[in-house]
């Protein structure tokens, strides 16, 4: 079972920001997304996601083409993605954050609030365990009745993991998870994703620090300009001379 | 009590009611709906011109109601993945051409000379009776409607909307589709509306374009905004002091006598827009405070 992309195209004007992108993701492993800024890896994700439409180009989940789909349906269809900048419902509790991350509510509709109030009692306390579950999970029970707006970056990106979980889906993309998040709070954050992924969950991440993302993930693909350059194990990848001169030219 | 403060309380539960939508609406969605007056003004005509050709009144309410519920459906599905100012936009045209269809649709509505001799709530009953009862099913109305609307704000329903209010985009993300609780949203505050609308020409019994200006809209976000936006708290008591101020500043011809009956209604919108800034400056948040502060 893979994610795969098959040269999507996407131009803004006259910039190209995906240029035939090529990439198979397995749905159960940690894979890694890096590139210099501007190389088209968020905008990928914007178009892998539904928040963007490609231009040419074919994406497949599962076997099953997702091209075509909503936003909402990608998601439904076992792909979640979190944002660069936290999108917390800020006015929600942490724990509201994540009863409302969970899918096929009946208690969602007009109907079933007014006229199953039984059904809608019993899928509430059944969230409302998960929720726990995660809340625990992510160690977030200090600030589970807080506004999510009142809690720091690590935090907030650790809540948008929480939600993606709620909606139990096959694959996260997790666009820059350790961006402003202190060094502390990045080991744990590493430690849950290995931890969900050895519970089948599987990762597509993007991520600057790519001291921890070699560490986190077992693949990776470079971008740069809009195509993938290499893609493979991360010390191999990180070894191919394209890669060396595109990306890592000075650091290296 | 007298008649005078039955006939207040009417209008100020009238307002009541159109607050409760806008609070479902944008203090819980976050939707700017500038065009509420179109689905009172809907309600009211509906409910009008079905009575004046003999339905019955027990009938013709509900149907001010799905009408005007019906009427936010299109506006709904053309506008809401429109971005929030635009969407404003759209509600305040859509209101103008409510009023401007009533105006000119004679065979209709009669156009400016509007529909007179609406029939009374309660007809067989005589004067202050009659008053009383009206005040009574309006305000039963109105308590089913503050239930139905807390009913909904601690609903999973609810939390959903305040998700889609504090980011529309993640709510995508986690897979539920905005635009459809949206135009739900969008409907039932259309039809409580619609249903303050009827209330309205079945009291005042005689109504006329005019009295479907974008203004009225306007109270009813002031009433909001002085309530506390996001409370159904807020609602019920921004409309209240909308009412005292609006009915409170005739008695100002009393303290200020050299001024004109004619400038008068001017002053008194005056004093209820100062009323509002004074709001904004000292407590932005409301009476009852904002879904900010919970």
């Amino acid at each position: 079972m893979t994610l795969e992309i098959r040269n999507v195209t996407k131009a803004f004007g006259g910039f190209q920001a995906l240029d035939g992108v090529r990439l198979s993701v397995p749905l159960d492993s940690l894979f890694g997304l890096i590139g210099p800024n501007g190389a088209g890896k968020s905008t990928l994700f914007s178009v892998i996601s539904g928040f963007l439409s490609a231009d040419q180009g074919e994406i497949t989940l599962g076997g099953r083409r997702i091209d075509g789909l909503s936003a909402p349906a990608r998601a439904r269809a076992g792909m979640v993605r979190t944002f660069q900048v936290p999108r917390e419902f800020s006015h929600l509790t942490v724990r509201e954050n994540l009863m409302a991350a969970a899918p096929a509510q009946t208690g969602e509709g007009l109907f079933g609030l007014f006229f199953r109030p039984g059904t809608v009692r019993r899928e509430e306390a059944a969230i409302a365990a998960r929720v726990e579950e995660t809340i625990a999970l992510l160690k977030l029970t200090r600030v589970a009745d807080q506004p999510s707006g009142k809690l720091s970056g690590g935090q907030k990106k650790l809540l948008e993991l929480g939600r993606a979980l709620m909606v139990e889906p096959r694959l996260i993309l997790l666009d820059e998870p350790f961006a402003g998040v202190n060094p502390v709070l990045i080991g744990e954050i590493m430690e849950r994703i290995a931890e969900l992924n050895g519970r089948g969950i599987g990762f597509l991440v993007i991520e600057h620090d790519l001291e921890a993302l070699t560490r986190l993930v077992s693949r990776m693909a470079v971008m740069d300009r809009g195509r993938v350059l290499a893609e493979g194990e991360p010390a191999a990848v990180l070894d191919e001379p394209q890669v060396r001169e595109a990306y890592l030219g000075g650091l290296s | 009590m007298d008649a005078y403060l039955a006939a207040i309380a009417i209008i100020a539960l009238i307002y009541v009611l159109l607050s409760l939508g806008l609070t479902l609406q944008y203090g819980l969605t976050g939707l700017i709906n500038f065009g509420h007056v179109g689905f009172f003004a809907i309600g009211a005509y509906t409910s009008a011109l079905l009575a004046l050709k003999g339905v019955p009144l027990i009938l013709t309410f509900p149907a001010a109601a799905v009408l005007a519920g019906l009427s936010a459906w299109p506006i709904g599905l053309v506008s809401l993945r429109l971005r929030d100012d635009y969407f404003a936009i759209v509600t305040l045209g859509f209101s103008e051409v409510v009023r401007i269809v009533i105006t000119s649709e004679k065979w209709l509505t009669n156009g400016v000379q509007g529909v007179p001799g609406i029939p009374r709530l309660f007809e067989g009953l005589q004067g202050f009776a009659a008053q009383a009862a009206t005040l009574a099913v309006i305000l039963a109305v109105t308590i089913v409607a503050v239930w139905m609307i807390l009913r909904i704000a601690k609903s999973p329903f609810g939390r959903l909307i305040e998700a889609i209010r504090d980011n529309e985009e993640a709510v995508k993300a986690l897979g539920k589709d905005p635009a459809s609780f949206k135009i739900q949203v969008l409907i039932v505050g259309a039809a409580i509306a619609g249903v303050a609308g009827a209330f309205y020409a079945h009291y005042i019994t005689y109504i006329v374009p005019d009295q479907f200006i974008p203004l009225v809209t306007f109270y009813v976000w002031m009433a909001v905004i002085m309530g506390g936006v996001g409370r159904v708290s807020g609602a019920v008591v921004g409309a209240a002091i909308l009412m005292v101020f609006l009915e409170g500043s005739r008695f100002l011809r009393d303290i200020v006598p050299w001024i004109s009956e004619v400038d008068m209604a001017s002053v008194r919108i005056g004093v209820v827009g100062l009323l509002l800034i004074l709001f904004v400056m000292f407590r932005p948040q409301g009476l009852m405070g904002d879904y900010t502060k919970r």
